[in-house]
């Protein structure tokens, strides 16, 4: 771990200057000349167990949030924000992975904090997973990763999220999400919750097309739309054959 | 061949005079007659696959620790229903094709009992002397839907548990009595007592199908005793005619044609279409839930009403005697099965039209019925997609409040709206019909002239 925290210490030296200037250009307005943030208090809403009251609706101060909120930030292209008071989304990526990496060692560098983690789903364990994922994700997110609604936010489905998204996501708690501590989630267990989100981008499909893999909106369609139109299709077949005999 | 094992019969039961009465029955032979034998077959098929499953099928929530082939869920606790469910979906040989073709045949036995519902509405075909077949009918539709929502319910994976809670919750908003029926049915409060799915279970493999299938013995011999009702096909046709397809050789072999064809489209599905995949839901546990959860298709609109229904108790003093759930989860069904039940008295009523009928309307002959249902089947059908507002949002990101907001307004003018709108098309086609014809008796009348 403090081999991280130095190596990106020692990036941070380097590239500071050029991501200082996208931070001026980009992200100034909404999170403060250095990254103290801009204050200006508001109600959000909140997860079903959660409330999740005062968060600044300019921008929240970058001081301590480390490589790791920033990598993640800006790799989703939820920042820079387009509108104020908006969710953050997953939108088009502004800036290079050059870029990107001067922007984060810049935000590195404004107060200590924690370095992009490195998870490793091949240890993990996928039963494990499924059940962390249960029991700590799937009332926002669906139990196979495909989003949902929460007062207040839309938890993304987690098709596009890469295995270091997904890790600090779980640290961070953007937005509504809450955040897990180490002690809630180890490093062992997240493993395990990559390894099921990876999983289930392509689930065991067995028993044919899956129709979306959200089970009854797309399978009533199916019911109406595919099997009710053909049977009565059947019916007029039949009944003009009745009409002829 | 065939003589000899008829006369065999006949000698010894003398059944010759019913089968021949039988092979000569004259049916409708317009295609909306056929709904109904749609849902007859699909019944047959779930009772068929449904008989396959209960081999497997284990009606205990015992909990136990997974240890089958399927990877993700190797190592959890689950009840012993789900891993059963678990192994007739992974392991039993052609288990997943059964419990796939059941579960569609069930989606689809319900659909077509609605479509054949609208024909028997929208043509008048309720009026007397079928009464009681109509009254069985929608008797019918209302145990099938109690039937599969306890089907849904007794594989305990993650989203029929949730359904099983809001089951409850609407169950105890019943007034005075929920609470004590609840927890007499559930031996219990929530989740119930180790005697509920071993009741669950005989209600929906024994009870349910025994009524179901003895109240559709009936409605189809009262089908056949009273006869058919019939379209009118020629100017001069009474009451009293009865005009069609004889049973043999019209009829029968095409309604078997037919059989085989619905069975056909329900194993295709179920061998193609993944329906309610339970293994990647996992296993149900009080503590946990998923976000989009949706009921299946035909209590949508029980869900899209629980969600319309502002938020408000009617309490009285201290004591609250009418729970939230109880507007949308038992009034809403209750005002509309009501309307279906008491209809054709209403009717009765309005018109002063208390005569035999064996010749059904047209929607178009009978305006102010055909708004009528219309309006209502506009009013459900609204308050069904209001239930999908949830993932609307997702698809199309227009905000869930908003949704609802709108649909609370919705509800009220679209149906009236679509009822006005039905009947200016009814009469503009009857008029229309009359000027054709006039214009068939001018022309007529000029040829005369002219010879
Ligand atoms: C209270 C609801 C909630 C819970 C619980 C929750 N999340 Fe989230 N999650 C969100 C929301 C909302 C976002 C979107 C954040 C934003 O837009 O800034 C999100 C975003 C994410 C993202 C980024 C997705 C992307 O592609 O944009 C990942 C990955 C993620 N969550 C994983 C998890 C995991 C893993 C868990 C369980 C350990 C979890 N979440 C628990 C609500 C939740
Ligand atoms: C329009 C205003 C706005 C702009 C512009 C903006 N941000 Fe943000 N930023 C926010 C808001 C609001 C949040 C809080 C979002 C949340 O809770 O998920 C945030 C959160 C963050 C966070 C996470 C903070 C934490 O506590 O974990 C980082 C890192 C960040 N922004 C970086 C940037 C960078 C880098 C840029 C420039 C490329 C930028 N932002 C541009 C408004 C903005």
């Amino acid at each position: 771990m403090t081999a991280h925290v130095a190596l990106a210490v020692a990036i941070a030296a380097l590239s500071t200057g050029q991501g200082k200037q996208l931070y001026g250009q980009y992200c100034i307005s909404c999170h403060g000349a250095n990254g103290e943030g801009v204050a200006q208090a508001r109600t959000i809403g909140g997860a079903p167990q959660r409330i999740q009251e005062q968060q600044s609706a300019r921008g929240p101060s970058l001081r301590g949030v480390g490589a790791l909120a920033a990598d993640f930030y800006l790799r989703t292209g939820y920042m820079p924000l387009h509108r104020i008071g908006d969710q953050p989304r997953r939108s088009r990526v502004l800036f290079s992975d050059l870029e990107i990496r001067d922007l984060v060692a810049y935000i590195a560098s404004l107060g200590s904090g924690p370095a992009i983690p490195r998870p490793q789903p091949q240890l993990g364990n996928l039963a494990e997973g499924l059940h962390l994922f249960t029991d700590h994700c799937a009332g926002c997110h669906q139990v196979v990763a495909q989003g949902g609604v929460v007062t207040g936010a839309l938890p993304p489905a987690l098709d596009d999220a890469t295995d270091v998204q997904i890790a600090e996501a779980v640290r961070i708690g953007p937005y509504v999400m809450p955040k897990f501590s180490e002690t809630a989630i180890t490093n062992t267990q997240l493993n395990s919750i990559v390894r099921y989100v990876d999983w289930i981008k392509h689930p065991d499909n067995r028993g044919g097309w899956a129709i979306g893999d959200i089970g009854p909106v797309p399978e009533g369609l199916v019911t109406w739309f595919l099997a009710a139109a053909l049977l009565v299709a059947l019916c007029v077949v039949v009944g003009k054959r009745l009409k002829r005999a | 061949m065939i003589r000899r094992a008829v006369r065999y019969l006949d000698t010894r039961t003398g059944t010759t005079p019913i089968v021949r009465k039988t092979l000569r029955y004259l049916f409708p032979d317009h295609w909306s007659f056929l709904l109904g034998e749609i849902a007859l077959y699909a019944f047959i098929v779930l009772v068929a696959t449904g008989i396959y499953l209960t081999f497997f099928f284990v009606d205990s929530t015992r909990e136990v620790v997974y240890h089958g082939p399927y990877v993700p869920l190797q190592g959890q606790h689950m009840s012993e229903a789900y891993r059963s469910v678990l192994n007739i979906s992974m392991t039993v040989r052609a288990g997943l094709l059964i419990r796939q073709t059941h579960h569609w045949a069930a989606n689809v036995f319900i659909a077509a009992i609605i479509l054949h519902l609208f024909r028997v509405f929208f043509t008048g075909a309720y009026r007397k002397p079928r009464g009681l077949i109509y009254v069985i009918g929608v008797t019918m539709l209302m145990l099938t839907l109690l039937e599969a929502y306890l089907g849904y319910s007794l594989v305990d994976d993650l989203l029929s548990g949730m359904g099983l809670v809001i089951g409850y919750s609407v169950g105890l908003s019943i007034p005075f009595v929920g609470a004590n029926v609840m927890s007499w049915l559930f031996h219990g409060p929530f989740p119930g007592q180790s005697t509920l799915w071993p009741r669950m279970y005989i209600a929906h493999v024994l009870i349910f199908p025994v009524l179901i299938g003895t109240l559709l013995t009936v409605h189809v011999l009262l089908v056949a005793m009273r006869h058919h009702t019939q379209f009118r096909q020629t100017a001069t046709e009474t009451e009293r005619t009865v005009r069609g397809v004889p049973a043999y050789p019209g009829q029968a072999p095409r309604s078997i044609g037919l059989m085989f064809a619905t069975a056909g489209v329900l194993f295709l599905l179920g061998g193609l279409v993944q329906i309610n995949p339970i293994w990647l839901w996992g296993p149900f546990h009080t503590y946990v839930s998923t976000n989009g959860a949706q009921p299946d298709w035909y209590l949508g609109w029980l869900i899209g009403a629980l969600r319309l229904v502002p938020s408000f108790d009617l309490v009285i003093g201290k004591y609250t005697l009418v729970p939230n759930p109880f507007w949308g989860g038992v009034a809403f069904p209750l005002v509309v099965f009501g309307f279906l039940y008491l209809w054709p008295a209403i009717e009765r009523k309005i018109t002063g039209d208390t005569a035999f009928h064996n010749l059904v309307e047209r929607p178009r002959d009978n305006p102010l019925r055909t708004a009528l249902g219309i309006g209502i089947v506009t009013w459900v059908l609204l308050v069904f997609i209001a239930g999908s507002s949830d993932r609307v949002y997702v698809w199309l990101n227009v905000s869930y409040t908003s949704q609802i907001d709108i649909y609370r307004v919705l509800v009220f003018v679209i149906p009236l709206l679509a009822a006005a709108i039905a009947h200016r098309v009814c009469e503009e086609l009857v008029a229309g019909e009359k000027v054709e014809r006039d214009e068939r008796a001018a022309e007529a009348e000029a040829r005369l002239a002219r010879t």
